[in-house]
């Protein structure tokens, strides 16, 4: 379907998922985008936080390792403690803290000006992630259960007796084992993708409706564009954060459910 | 200037419907609950953000498929 609206003198940038395959960034047969080269930077910014917040432990906080213990207290705390339980949480506090940084710093990437993109709006990189926390959970869950009764744990909810069962079973088996860690990735995939791409089109609608449709009357609507995408901006702040917590917090989650007693 | 749109993005806005309405649902049930005993806000604080990730995700599958299909 198109529609022929009105005769512009430029053609304006149209955005879409293509505007999300960013070329090599050294050139031509070169495998290096620039997600990757994100990735990488700020797993190590992430590190680098945490290791000079961490490194004085000082009894009065100076001003970095306040930020960097009261970072490490919510995660520890409010997805650690409070989900996984306090009798084993200690040792999965590591994997949140660790995991919740690298994607505080990748999903906020998005707002630092002359970088702008988020790094998990490309799919792949989210699905390594979800396989890590797919890995996780089922490991530690066969470790304490054992291959029979993890499964049983995972697939049988407790109470359920009976020709149901024939039903329940394998939709459980679906729900928790195989679909888990592809809603895990969708939902941080998505979110950032659908986020990102909001702000290119009202940048980009902006800056046709003012500068190329040629229309005058076109310009405060232009300017109304640019006025939301600064509103819609600072959500997306909002948003990364509150991703790079669900996220963590569906993996706490999940180990906690893989870790949990037979009823 | 040529618009090329996608019935599919139509259908996208129909099913967000539903999650939207299911979000809006968790955060009043959340809002009511930390009215009436604010003390327990820590607890329905993880609980109303896990609902919200669950029905969100239906919303987040669709765009998915808008854009697939």
């Amino acid at each position: 379907m198109s529609v022929n609206v009105l005769a512009a003198t430029e053609d304006p940038y149209i955005p879409g998922p293509s505007s999300f395959d960013l070329p090599p960034i050294f050139g031509q047969g070169t495998i290096v985008t620039k997600p990757m080269v994100q990735i990488v930077l700020f797993a190590v910014l992430a590190f680098a936080f945490l290791y000079f917040a961490s490194r004085k432990r000082a009894l009065v906080p100076g001003r970095l390792q306040y930020v960097g213990e009261a970072g490490y207290g919510f995660v520890r705390n409010s997805l650690g403690r409070d989900i996984i339980g306090s009798h084993d949480f200690q040792k999965f506090v590591p994997y949140l803290v660790s995991m919740f940084f690298l994607l505080l710093f990748n999903n906020w990437a998005a707002a630092i000006p002359f970088i702008q993109f988020p790094t998990f709006s490309r799919a792949g990189l989210v699905y390594g992630l979800a396989a890590i926390s797919w890995l996780v959970y089922n490991y530690v869950g066969i470790r304490k259960h054992g291959l029979g009764g993890y499964l049983k744990l995972q697939c049988m909810p407790s109470g359920v007796t009976g020709p149901i069962l024939l039903l329940i079973v394998p939709l459980e088996f679906f729900s928790n084992i195989v679909v888990r860690p592809v809603t895990l990735a969708l939902r941080l995939f998505c979110n950032m993708f659908a986020g990102h791409l909001l702000l290119i089109l009202f940048a980009m609608g902006g800056y046709w409706l003012i500068f190329q449709s040629g229309v005058l009357g076109y310009v405060p609507v232009g300017i109304l564009a640019w006025v939301l995408f600064t509103a819609i901006f600072f959500l997306e702040l909002l948003i990364q954060f509150l991703q790079a917590y669900v996220f963590t917090l569906l993996n706490a989650m999940y180990i906690a459910g893989a870790l949990a007693d037979e009823h | 200037m040529a618009v090329d749109g996608n019935l599919n993005m139509i259908g996208y806005g129909l099913a967000a419907i539903g999650p939207g309405i299911g979000i809006g649902l968790i955060f009043a049930a959340y809002i009511n609950g930390v009215a009436r005993q604010p003390e327990a806000q820590s607890r329905l604080q993880t609980i109303a953000i896990l609902g919200f990730a669950l029905a969100e995700a239906l919303a987040i599958i669709g765009i998915a498929l808008a854009f697939v299909l």
